[in-house]
């Protein structure tokens, strides 16, 4: 690891050089009243003033839909085109947050558990992030409590922190990351020796993690869940915009003798997805569904994979319709 | 306030009803709350910032148990109510319905019948900004709407909160889940969220009351509320019925009778 520092215009030259590579860029970009990750090609197009994107950036590893083979029957034979790692295209994540780039730990645990994903790793295996430290933070901000913070490096290839000058200190932090600064090698400068932490968001701590847990690990049948779930719509806002729910169902684009296997994102939170043939649903109600999304982010993950299933980023709670805001009742249960 | 409280609170305390839904603070908003006790009444809090619709938990079993309950409803709750009443799906002898008045006074309806003379009063209305949208999409061809809406839709990743928060969206099975046969693409992509759309919307003909609650769902800010309700300016003149509220003529999707006109065949 090894710490540069580089000022506004050489970032500008930094990035222009990412995007005359050939490299996919996405980075935050504001659009119809939203901040998303969008595919970029100026830094002039990048969005300044907000807090956080509405939707995490896992949807580069684990897009939405996916299509994970094709297949045609034809005289009785079957031809199956499998999906081809080498269609992947080498993609920078520009501007992701801390609690975005932490995310991509507990889903390369997901994804490399009791079987080892081949899309997914062929995303990740192309894919850069070059993570900017926060400055700014809101209320539903929650990294610290959550082994995360406004400059933690866990995940990025680079990160940046911005000074007041327009220049920023960019920690160096992977090969990939170092391959990436390559690119413009010139535009970097020796490290000014400044401590980033003058310049990042004050984020407090809400929650003992490890407390947490600890009253998880008996809370299965507590009434807790009933009482917050009340108002639970049990839609899938939450896991959709989350930067680690990974769950996903696979359906079928069949047209005669030619088809499409397509993954595609889904949620605990829906009645339907533990609905069984038989017509059972072993989570037959919204506060037992609601029970599966806490536990496994905060009692399951962290058993099975040594990693907890939050980072902190707030995502779920400003999309939620009905205010089920996380960071209150995982801080409610670390107290009861 | 305190009325609201204290009425809330002795329904509860003398054992009229289990449960008032009402409204608590919220992060930042007041957000829908469910009081179970007479102390918990204490949370309650009413203002124009209460936007959920309270009328969605109605039709749902394991939140309502089988008492009677109460409900502090704003004016887009109390219509959800009487068009959930014409579809059947209300007991009106196990619901309570309280609103709060201009005038600030806690209001308990007798009966649906009194709910519907007292919205009558409340002409269902779009804001200047929806007004806007709809002007500029009636002034486009089909194609530009069509590209509009793609566009819009190309920004859907099927989380059903539209679903979800529609108090006339009560269905145990959706559309979107059947597949035998497969009626609509159930994976995320422009069209196919078109076509959950178009269902959508097609299913709350004549029936959505406009309360503008699955667009305020809508995490990544589509104006999809906008399909609904764009569809009751059309159809009310056509079937005889008052924005907002219950038509007398049975929902536009699900009558038909020998002399419906056929004017809109071109």
């Amino acid at each position: 690891m090894e710490t540069k520092y580089i000022s506004k215009n050489g970032l500008n030259e930094w990035f222009s050089q990412i995007v005359k590579s050939g490299k996919r860029v996405y980075a935050p970009v504001e659009e119809r009243g939203k901040v998303e990750f969008k595919k970029v090609q100026a830094l002039s197009e990048v969005a300044e003033e907000y807090i956080q994107t509405t939707q995490s950036i896992k949807s580069a590893v684990f897009p939405r839909a996916e299509v994970l083979f094709s297949y045609e029957k034809e005289n009785g034979n079957v031809k199956v085109e499998d999906f081809n790692p080498d269609t992947v295209k080498e993609t920078v994540l520009w501007k992701v947050h801390p609690c975005d780039a932490a995310g991509f730990k507990p889903l390369t645990a997901i994804f490399n558990w009791d079987y080892t994903d081949k899309l997914y790793n062929a995303h990740l295996e192309k894919t850069t992030l070059v993570t900017f430290s926060c400055a700014k933070a809101d209320k539903s901000c929650f990294c610290t409590s959550v082994n995360g913070g406004p400059g933690n490096t866990s995940g990025s290839d680079v990160l940046l922190t911005m000074l007041p000058d327009g220049g920023a200190i960019v920690e160096i932090l992977t090969p990939k990351g170092e391959a990436l600064v390559q690119l413009a090698a010139s535009a970097f400068e020796n490290d000014k020796g400044e401590d980033k932490s003058k310049y990042l968001a004050d984020v407090p701590l809400a929650f003992d993690l490890e407390e947490v847990r600890a009253r998880l690990a008996t809370a299965f049948d507590s009434p807790v869940w009933k009482e917050q779930s009340e108002r639970c719509l049990g839609c899938g806002a939450c896991a959709f915009v989350c930067p680690t729910c990974a769950c996903f169902d696979i359906q079928e684009d069949a047209h005669g003798s030619k088809g499409k296997r397509i993954r595609c994102w889904d949620s605990c939170g829906f009645s339907l997805f533990t609905l069984h043939t038989s017509g059972h649903n072993p989570r037959a109600v919204q506060s037992q569904r609601w029970r599966q999304r806490i536990l496994h982010k905060f009692s399951y993950m962290p058993d099975r994979l040594s990693v907890f299933g939050c980072t902190g980023c707030g995502r779920c709670s400003r999309a939620c319709p009905v205010d089920m805001n996380i960071l209150e009742h995982i801080t409610s249960i670390s107290k009861k | 306030m305190d009325k609201l409280r204290e009425k809330a609170a002795a329904l509860l305390a003398d054992g009229t009803v289990t449960m008032v839904l009402g409204y608590e603070e919220g992060t930042n908003k007041p957000r829908p709350v469910f009081c179970h006790t007479a102390e918990q009444a204490s949370k309650l809090v009413y203002s124009s910032q209460c936007i959920n619709n309270l009328a969605v938990y109605l039709t749902k079993k394991d939140i309502m148990g089988a008492g009677k309950v109460a409900v502090i409803a704003t004016i887009p709750t109390l219509r959800s109510i009487l068009q959930l009443s014409v579809e059947n799906q209300l007991n009106e002898d196990n619901l309570i319905v309280i609103t709060v008045t201009d005038k600030d006074e806690v209001k308990q309806f007798a009966n649906f019948a009194e709910i519907e003379a007292y919205i009558a009063d409340f002409q269902l209305k779009l804001e200047g900004k929806e007004q806007e949208i709809i002007n500029k999409l009636e002034g486009m061809s089909r194609e530009e709407r069509f590209k509009f809406w793609m566009e819009e839709m190309s920004h859907c990743f099927k989380c059903y909160a539209c679903r979800a928060a529609c108090p006339l969206c009560y269905c145990t099975k959706c559309i979107v889940e059947e597949n035998r046969p497969q009626w609509i693409n159930p994976w995320a992509s422009p069209l196919a969220n078109m076509e959950w759309q178009i269902n959508r919307a097609m299913h709350m003909a004549g029936r959505c009351t406009g309360c503008g609650a699955c667009g305020d769902a809508c995490p990544v800010g589509i104006p999809i509320h906008l399909l609904t309700r764009k569809m009751i300016e059309d159809l009310a003149p056509e079937f005889g019925f008052t924005p907002g509220q219950p038509s007398k003529n049975g929902n536009a999707l699900s009558t038909w009778k020998a002399d419906d006109k056929e004017n809109f065949i071109r």
